[in-house]
């Protein structure tokens, strides 16, 4: 006879069929896109492919356009990364544990260029920008990705630091530390990853980042707006395919080195 | 002062440490992201004049009135609040299983399986997702291509046929549109569903068993609502995302115009400034609103 008993360990078919099956969902377009980036065929979207190649992946490295838009997204993660990782730092060092007036709705502050939808952080940025006679540039780019990328940095390191029990702090401070070496030897090797871990997905963000974008780049082309513009004018579809991989290789490689970073160390920690 | 002296000096003076913190991000934000987002709800009280099709900057509400009172323009509204609020569901539905099954049941290696799997899409480029997409959906795309060998063909063309969502393809209707916005939020509502789930201390479960209770009553008088807090963390993502995306609607989907689309168009070719900020100030609204719902459901205890 069957046991009614609730056993946690024994998920029913249907519950074991959903999981994989909405897994699989969202694994399968990213991978036929990586499939459609090796395809023979040049021109319709048409399915299978008759053969695989190589050779679009010359035809992309070949052209100057893919690699200025490439520089130029590199070059913005890389400024927006460092800005985002000293201001979110700072911001969760001060809300971490502090207790002053204001400090709730500095926390909303804080967290509201990702609360709200990106056009809106795009379009207030546009509208200061007329209201200064700024025009787009570069700097402008690095701005506006600064913005939402020090959220990112400010949650990674505030999660860790509210991990980290304050009798440590006291420790250090009796044992004859001053701040600085409390600083040094105590709190920075605790955050130092959750540190690297948000700069990682900061980087990734900005290198990938459209909504905004638009909004504040002006004629500049990051490899997204390059990618935007294609998708209205399919006239070099195997080219975009392989840029597709490209940028899908270059979101994913940080992605994973902060998911190492942050993970918990103890994976069995379910039965709490 | 040497270093050693500058920090006891800060360690006695905690305000002092907080604003020598604070001031850098606060000069940031408060310029960068809040002048703008003041400039933006300036912008939405100016007007365009219509025979100079400059903008006129005066107070008025006369932008407010031309959104509120034109037809197309609330349609555009209700248009996407409809769509953000299916979406939402849809996102709740389909991730329950997934969020259940990695929380409660998966362990060791497979659970590390999971969440790195529902991870990896949702950190895969926005716009190779979008692009994916119009690929699965075109006429001639995999979708078509499936249903074709499987004999399914008329269930497509059924669906494409219904008045309102439907269109000539999967790429340009309402429908496709709805499925993308659906596979592009998912994973931001499976990581917080997840998260409130793996909280269900497992001692409730046992006493539940214990009171007689079927694994299936469990769920829904147990783990369920205890997991509301979660869900509605995660539906202030997908509402939120699906309310000011105009990259999507712009790519997939039928004529139709939304919020953002209308935002993004303003502002560009038809260089109404005002109009566009006045466009992106309900978003805004509507998001104050669903988060004030959301937080009587715990959400912001789930974030």
């Amino acid at each position: 006879m069957r046991s009614k008993a609730y056993r946690p360990d024994r998920p029913s078919l249907l519950l074991r069929v959903g999981a994989f099956a909405g897994l699989a969902f969202m694994h399968i377009p990213v991978l036929i896109i990586i499939l459609y980036a090796f395809t023979t065929e040049d021109s319709t979207y048409s399915f299978p492919p008759p053969g695989l190649t190589l050779h679009w992946f010359d035809v992309a490295f070949a052209r100057s356009d893919i690699w200025e838009s490439l520089t130029l997204s590199l070059a913005v993660a890389a400024c927006a990364t460092a800005i985002a990782l000293v201001l979110g730092t700072l911001s969760a060092f001060a809300l971490a544990r502090a207790k002053f007036p204001a400090k709730d709705s500095l926390t909303a502050l804080f967290v509201l260029p990702i609360a709200l939808p990106g056009i809106i952080t795009g379009i207030s940025l546009l509208a200061a920008m007329k209201f200064a006679r700024l025009d787009p540039s570069f700097f402008t780019i690095v701005a506006g990705h600064a913005t939402f990328c020090t959220v990112i940095v400010y949650n990674n390191v505030i999660a860790r630091l509210r991990r980290l029990p304050p009798s440590w702090v006291e420790a250090s401070m009796d044992l004859g530390a001053d701040g600085t070496q409390t600083l040094r030897y105590v709190l920075l090797p605790q955050v130092a990853t959750a540190f690297l871990a948000g700069g990682m997905l900061a980087f990734a963000l900005s290198f990938d980042e459209i909504i905004v974008t638009i909004f504040t780049a002006g004629k500049e082309r990051t490899l997204p707006i390059w990618f935007f513009n294609e998708l209205f004018r399919p006239r070099d579809r195997p080219v975009t395919n392989v840029v597709a991989v490209i940028v899908i290789a270059v979101t994913l490689i940080p992605i994973l080195l902060a998911y190492y970073l942050t993970r918990p160390d103890d994976e069995h920690e379910t039965a709490r | 002062m040497t270093l050693r002296a500058a920090s006891t000096f800060f360690y006695r003076r905690p305000y002092w440490y907080l604003a020598l913190l604070l001031v850098p991000p606060l000069l940031w934000f408060g310029t960068v992201y809040l002048g703008s987002l003041f400039a933006l709800l300036a912008q939405s009280f100016y007007a365009i004049d219509e025979f100079t099709a400059q903008i006129v900057r005066e107070p008025t509400l006369a932008t407010y009135k031309q959104l509120v009172t034109q037809p197309a323009n609330v349609d555009i509204v209700v248009r996407t609040l409809g769509m953000a609020i299916a979406v939402t569901i849809a996102c709740a539905i389909i991730a329950l299983p997934i969020a259940t099954y990695m929380a409660r049941y998966a362990r060791g290696r497979m659970k590390a399986f999971f969440y790195v799997g529902v991870m990896l899409p949702m950190w895969t480029s926005y716009l190779v997702k979008v692009y994916a997409w119009r690929l699965l959906l075109a006429k001639e795309g995999i979708i078509a291509w499936v249903l074709g060998k499987l004999g399914l063909m008329g269930l497509l063309d059924a669906a494409l046929e219904a008045p309102g969502i439907g269109g000539p393809s999967l790429s340009s209707s309402y429908i496709g549109m709805f499925i993308v916005f659906v596979y592009m939020w998912l994973p931001f509502m499976i990581l917080p569903m997840a998260a409130a789930l793996e909280r269900v201390p497992g001692s409730l479960l046992q006493a539940s068993a214990d009171l007689g209770a079927r694994p299936a009553q469990t769920f829904r008088n147990v783990v369920l609502p205890l997991a509301v807090p979660g869900i509605a963390a995660g539906s202030v993502f997908t509402f939120s995302l699906t309310l000011g995306d105009y990259i999507i609607p712009s790519v997939v989907g039928a004529p139709g115009y939304f919020i953002g689309m209308m935002v993004y168009v303003q502002q560009g070719t038809a260089g109404n400034i005002p109009l566009a900020a006045a466009f992106s100030v309900v978003p805004i609204v509507l998001i104050f609103i669903y988060l004030s719902i959301a937080k009587r459901f715990g959400a912001f205890d789930a974030l």
